[in-house]
């Protein structure tokens, strides 16, 4: 199945479901989420929400449930996982940059090995997407020579220059100094107003009421509620979301 | 309207030197018994040290080293084909040139350093008193030789740019065969059998040789005894901890005693071969300990990045996780290295002739029968100074490339 159609989701999850060793971390998790949709996933800590997004391109495996992503379904065959991992973008809360490499060969290291193409070509897009984070004039330093936020930025574009059609963020702005937040907050909420498909875990209130299509709280491995932004902050309607909200806001 | 936002001012820094005489107080004689103490240690060391300069200034023994420099660098190679470990070296140094120029940055540090070591050796290596059927250059001829080499090749590969850049690799790759055929003979040369070598340039061979192999077959045991695949994992951990279990010359007599004994023609196989097989085995299961250790101060971030960008579990280690754990490990592999270097003098217990072995049979020699006191001292001490000149050579290469790295994500 091809799963092209503009209005067949693009990330199907029907009951996952994961364990580490005894602990039922993930429950009966099922999500839809539409081509371009904004989602933000927040909850309380050890509520399974990155847990979950990381299901998602397989950095964990679940163990029962279903999870199709653009049509491709996850099995353990790896040809699949590698698929679903060149569609599928990821932003980590420690930048995970690889320290070795400049900027620009961070940028251009997966879109030469992986997508084969040329250092001209790769080279050309880094720059491109440099540009659009707003730090072209990194593109030579090493990551440990840059400030969190401008690291976070370059993982972003490092991310986008695979042209992913998914991008997942583990919050990604929880390891930043606070003056930072809002430049990696900017450069997503411009790539959210591209059109591209998101699915972010992040405490970030203010950015999920400004540009999510819905909002899902999860707890205890579950997801509890979910909602457009305007029903989940003024009216929501389950204890938990109450409880969380009030401690939050 | 713009607001004035005050800047708080900078002062400099608080001057931390002090004067010599003012350090000196402070340091040595704080105290009336510090004082005591810092004149007794000055004259024990002025002793030393004159009562030593005297000795070497005197000593008797020095032309046992001298005389004999062509046993010691070559042992009983031939002097009509002396010129063959000239041409070896050349090759090299050529290649080292090519490589400063094309690569620069360390790449030059560590030619230079390599070479500036052999040019002075080539200097004195083959500056000894004419032998009669000598074929090779005269030593200043050779420094000259191999410093133009050196420096034009580097100039050569500026010019030349990135197209040198596979030919050169696979250059470097087929040196190692060409030193060994220059050395040894076929192809129309003449045979120099190996136990024919000797003093430094065997060590040199089973330094090299054992940190050029190595280091290949370290850094695969260490990637094996993390996989995921049981057989390769105990293997491995079987090996590394067996070599490590048992002393060098154990694995020496393993492989010039017992390896003869189970291999088909085991007896026809060349001894030094046999050697550099030990040298080989020993410090590969070393290394790997270094490399795995490397290998688990990466962050698991790093895995998962790689792997969410779409690289395979090949790419992954090749790409990310092995050149960062070779960087963070480059201290502890160079330190291995220079042991490696001097280990190799325990060749001697099966019968090879290296440089400490031809500094023994040096000492031998019936003509310094008559020299009061023999002279053991002063050619050990010529020794001990080569052997030093490589090592330190090696450890402030170790330490420039630590420095580039620190460099780079200062």
């Amino acid at each position: 199945m091809s799963g092209n159609g503009s209005n067949e989701p693009i990330i199907i999850c029907e009951n996952v479901n994961k364990w580490y060793g005894n602990f039922h971390a993930l429950k009966d998790v099922s999500l839809k989420v539409k081509r371009g949709e904004v989602v933000v996933i927040c909850g309380p800590s050890g509520s399974g929400k990155s847990t979950f997004i990381r299901t998602i391109n397989r950095l964990e495996e679940h163990q029962e449930g279903r999870i199709i992503v653009d049509g491709i379904e996850m099995t353990n065959d790896i040809r699949n996982i590698d698929a679903i991992r060149r569609e599928v973008g990821m932003v980590f809360q420690q930048f995970n940059l690889f320290p070795h490499l400049t900027v620009l060969q961070n940028i251009t290291l997966a879109p030469i090995w992986v997508r084969k193409k040329t250092r001209k070509e790769a080279e050309a897009k880094a720059f491109e997407l440099l540009e659009r984070v707003g730090i072209r004039e990194q593109a030579h330093k090493y990551p440990g020579q840059l400030s969190g936020g401008q690291q976070q930025r370059v993982a972003i574009a490092r991310a986008l220059a695979m042209e992913p059609r998914i991008m997942l963020f583990d919050e990604p702005t929880s390891a930043l100094d606070p003056e930072m937040v809002k430049e990696v907050l900017d450069v997503m909420k411009t790539l959210a107003r591209s059109g591209m498909t998101m699915l972010c875990v992040t405490h970030e209130m203010g950015f999920a009421r400004e540009v999510a299509d819905r909002i899902v709280f999860m707890d205890q491995g579950q997801i509890v509620e979910e909602g457009t932004p305007d029903q989940f902050f003024t009216n929501p309607r389950n204890e938990r979301t109450k409880l969380f909200l009030s401690q939050i806001l | 309207m713009a607001t004035e936002v005050s800047r708080p001012t900078s002062r400099r820094a608080p001057r931390q030197q002090i004067g010599l005489i003012e350090w000196l107080r402070k340091n040595l004689f704080s105290t009336w018994y510090n004082a005591i103490i810092t004149v007794i240690l000055l004259y024990l060391i002025f002793q030393t040290v004159t009562s030593f300069v005297a000795w070497m200034v005197t000593a008797p023994g020095w032309p046992a080293a001298f005389t004999n420099i062509k046993l010691l660098l070559t042992w009983t190679y031939p002097v009509e084909q002396l010129w063959r470990p000239q041409a070896a070296m050349a090759l090299v140094l050529l290649l080292l040139g090519l490589s400063s120029g094309l690569w620069g940055g360390i790449v030059r540090m560590v030619a230079f350093g390599a070479a500036a070591v052999s040019v002075l050796l080539g200097f004195v290596a083959f500056t000894f008193p004419d032998l009669p059927g000598q074929t090779s250059l005269p030593g200043w001829l050779f420094m000259f030789l191999c410093a133009g080499l050196l420096v034009g090749g580097d100039q050569a590969a500026r010019w030349i740019g990135v197209k040198l850049r596979w030919p050169l690799i696979v250059a470097w790759l087929l040196s190692y065969p060409a030193v060994i055929l220059i050395l040894r003979g076929g192809l129309g040369l003449p045979i120099v059998e190996t136990k024919l070598w000797g003093g430094l340039i065997l060590t040199l061979i089973l330094a090299i040789s054992g940190i050029v192999l190595s280091f290949p077959l370290g850094v695969l045991l260490a990637l094996g005894r993390r996989s995921s695949l049981p057989v390769i994992r105990i293997f491995c951990v079987l090996y590394i901890e067996l070599i490590r279990g048992v002393p060098l010359v154990t694995v020496l007599f393993m492989g010039a005693l017992l390896l003869p004994l189970f291999l088909p023609g085991g007896e026809s196989i060349d001894a030094l071969v046999r050697a550099i097989v030990a040298v080989t085995l020993f410090s590969a299961a070393y290394l790997a300990e270094n490399v795995r250790g490397g290998l688990q101060s990466i962050p698991k971030g790093q895995i998962e990045a790689a792997r969410a960008l779409g690289l395979n579990v090949v790419q992954t280690t090749l790409l990310i996780t092995l050149p960062q754990a070779l960087r963070a490990v480059v201290p502890v592999l160079v330190g291995q290295f220079i042991a490696l270097f001097k280990d190799t003098s325990l060749v001697v217990i099966i019968g090879l002739v290296d440089l400490l072995g031809a500094a023994q049979n040096i000492v031998g020699q019936p003509e310094w029968l008559g020299t009061p006191g023999g002279v053991w001292r002063e050619t050990f001490l010529v020794i001990a100074a080569i052997y030093w000149v490589f090592s330190f050579t090696m450890s402030r290469i170790s330490k420039r490339i630590e420095d580039q790295i620190a460099r780079s994500r200062h």
